[in-house]
């Protein structure tokens, strides 16, 4: 079994690789996310931004089959739908990243690569893994996002957190995901690991995938993006398109107007980067 | 290969693993601690023991390891999958219940009996896999559960069909000879006696490495017991990967079940508590990492023969028995600190 690269006769049209329309999802009597609505097309990247707390997790999970949407529509290339478990969405093309599970630890970086979907060679009792096979891809699917690995076989837990990241962004892309949906990819990186992300993330979309980007960072979101998609307290507090609005404009939009011009003021005070606490908000534009 | 730092790096060489010398690939297998200890063990009871190098103490010193190692080959993977099983050892006994005390009720074929007990281990092996992903309770909780309730259906069970703690004898059964061929039997090959359990062990082990480095299945154990969510995230059928290795023990307490039947003709029924825990101790000082994700087969193995040569050698040394727990709980501690060492050193030296 070998995985499809992008495959050259993706459907150009408008409809939309997936679509949400006014999905809402309760736990018990909490409204963790009402009448929020997502557009992902192919090569295009879609933007879902909000701060702790605002949904996105929910919204991630509902879109990678972990979770059921108790109301509104959740369409796969127009056909409506509800994903059973995270096995059916991936046989749909919608590959998920996330922050923290994306990787087994211990396990060496082939293993990782292939984990779930792993090609066999021989018949009946000796089928076994094309162990040969899964090295030699993974070390050059991964050369040719431009990671070179000294050695497939170390445990990717010693990998940075970066390189993880594009560990499981180039197994997406090579099992032939349409969708690609991406946990907070830069959340845990420095600022220069979040840039080198940020390459493989339009990458994948060169390639003709859609993208779904979760991130709390504006910059990286603008950086990339083509769609933004701003939760606040699990509603949808706004939805634009990349040429109906400015960086500020999303920055002020995520921060919320007043609190935006309070935390300028204190920035203005204090010039150092030491004030952020090293904290990766910014490629700002200082 | 001389290699000076540079960027250049054609496909598919390995120019940067130069420092990746075999002593390094060594240090990282995780059965290297074990292996040491084996030899340290060996050498000790070769120096007090005088009869403990000889031919005839080989044969014995492997029986023992045998039976401890036909379960802990299981439990070990039971554990990279991230799981114990506190009812392995009663399992056993239960197993062997079932065959004699079916094949004497019924008058049946003994083979009938060792058939309906394959069924019973393996829907008990069954029965904790599925509460454990139902209930998403600790399996050591379920598991303490399904070994406190088999003690006492063991026991029940025998006493109120034979009025004794053992079952009759079936010696004189239909089948009884060819069953003991294949679960009982032994071989003298140059005046070392071997068990026929020496074999099934090997077998056992063959098969349980193979399933964990060469298949899907193997590979769904280590991510199963290293990160469970990630495992099902990226579509690991977690939940039949936990049931089959639950399975693997329960066919494995079958064979040792039909090798303690087989080997006398009655079974005790208060047998078996307490080897679960030296299954486990077998795996672990194999190198099975106790919070799952990493450990081997093999190792497995290497625990259950540093087992057979500390019980059997404590014998030969003429020391009092009672030692013999001491010494497996100080091997337990040494082993696992070097077991942490080395796979610290390994993973530092990447």
């Amino acid at each position: 079994m070998t995985a499809p690269q992008a495959p050259a006769d993706r459907e150009t049209s408008h409809r939309a690789l997936v679509e949400l329309d006014n999905v809402s999802k309760f736990y018990g009597n909490i409204k963790a996310l009402t009448d929020v609505s997502l557009e992902v097309h192919a090569g295009e990247i879609s933007c879902v931004l909000g701060d702790n707390g605002a949904g996105k997790s929910t919204l991630i999970k509902i879109i990678a089959g972990l979770h059921r949407h108790d109301a509104g529509t959740f369409l796969i290339e127009g056909e409506e739908t509800t994903l059973a478990n995270p096995r059916d969405a991936l046989d749909r093309g919608i590959a998920t990243v996330y922050q923290d599970l994306a990787v087994v630890p211990l396990m060496p970086v082939w293993r990782n690569f292939f984990l779930g979907s792993e090609p066999t060679t021989g018949a009946g009792p000796f089928k076994r893994l094309d162990v040969r096979l899964m090295r030699e891809t993974t070390r050059s699917e991964l050369l040719r996002m431009g990671i070179d690995l000294r050695d497939v076989d170390q445990p990717i837990g010693t990998l940075s957190g970066g390189e993880r990241q594009c560990v499981a962004i180039a197994r997406a892309v090579y099992f032939g995901a349409k969708v690609l949906v991406l946990d907070e990819p830069t959340a845990a990186l420095g600022v220069k690991q979040s840039g080198v992300v940020l390459k493989y993330v339009a990458a994948a979309r060169d390639a003709g995938l859609g993208v779904v980007l979760i991130t709390h960072n504006p910059h990286h979101a603008y950086l990339v993006g083509d769609r933004f998609v701003l939760l606040k307290r699990g509603a949808m507090s706004g939805s634009h398109t990349r040429a109906s609005i400015t960086l500020d404009e999303l920055t002020r939009q995520m921060a919320g107007g007043s609190e935006l011009e309070e935390l300028s003021h204190e920035l203005e005070r204090a010039p150092g980067p030491t004030h952020l606490g090293g904290h990766p908000v910014a490629d700002d534009p200082r | 290969m001389s290699t000076v730092a540079g960027p250049s790096a054609p496909a598919g060489s390995d120019e940067r693993l130069l420092r990746t010398s075999p002593l390094r690939k060594l240090l990282g297998r995780p059965e290297l601690g074990s292996v040491v200890g084996a030899a340290a063990v060996f050498i000790f009871f070769s120096i007090v023991a005088d009869s403990f190098l000889r031919a005839s103490s080989l044969g014995t010193v492997l029986y023992a390891a045998s039976t401890i190692g036909i379960m802990a080959a299981p439990v070990a993977l039971l554990m990279i999958g991230g799981e114990f099983d506190l009812s392995a050892g009663v399992l056993v006994t239960s197993s062997a219940l079932i065959s004699s005390m079916f094949s004497y009720q019924m008058t049946a074929n003994v083979w009938v009996g060792v058939l309906v007990s394959l069924l019973v281990t393996l829907a008990i092996g069954a029965f904790n896999g599925f509460m454990l992903t139902r209930t998403k309770l600790p399996s050591f909780i379920i598991t303490l559960g399904t070994f406190l309730m088999l003690t006492g259906l063991n026991l029940g069970f025998t006493k109120l069909i034979s009025g004794t703690v053992s079952t009759k004898s079936i010696a004189d059964m239909e089948g009884f000879d060819s069953a003991r061929q294949v679960f009982a039997s032994q071989w003298t090959i140059g005046g070392v006696e071997l068990k026929v359990t020496i074999l099934w062990w090997a077998v056992l082990v063959a098969i349980a490495t193979w399933i964990l480095l060469r298949t899907r299945f193997g590979n769904w154990i280590f991510a199963v017991g290293g990160e469970s969510d990630a495992a099902r995230a990226v579509g690991v059928p977690v939940i039949r990967t936990r049931i089959g290795l639950y399975l693997g023990v329960a066919f494995a307490a079958w064979v040792s079940g039909q090798h303690l039947l087989f080997s006398f003709d009655v079974v005790q029924s208060g047998e078996g508590v307490g080897n679960e825990l030296i299954y486990i101790i077998a795996a672990v000082i194999g190198g099975c990492l106790i919070t799952g994700g990493y450990g081997s087969a093999i190792g497995s193995a290497v625990g259950a023969f540093i087992f057979g040569m500390t019980s059997k050698g404590i014998v030969y040394a003429e020391w009092n028995p009672d030692w013999f727990k001491f010494f497996l709980g100080a091997m337990l501690l040494l082993a696992t600190l070097l077991n942490a060492w080395v796979r610290k050193r390994a993973e530092a030296t990447k």
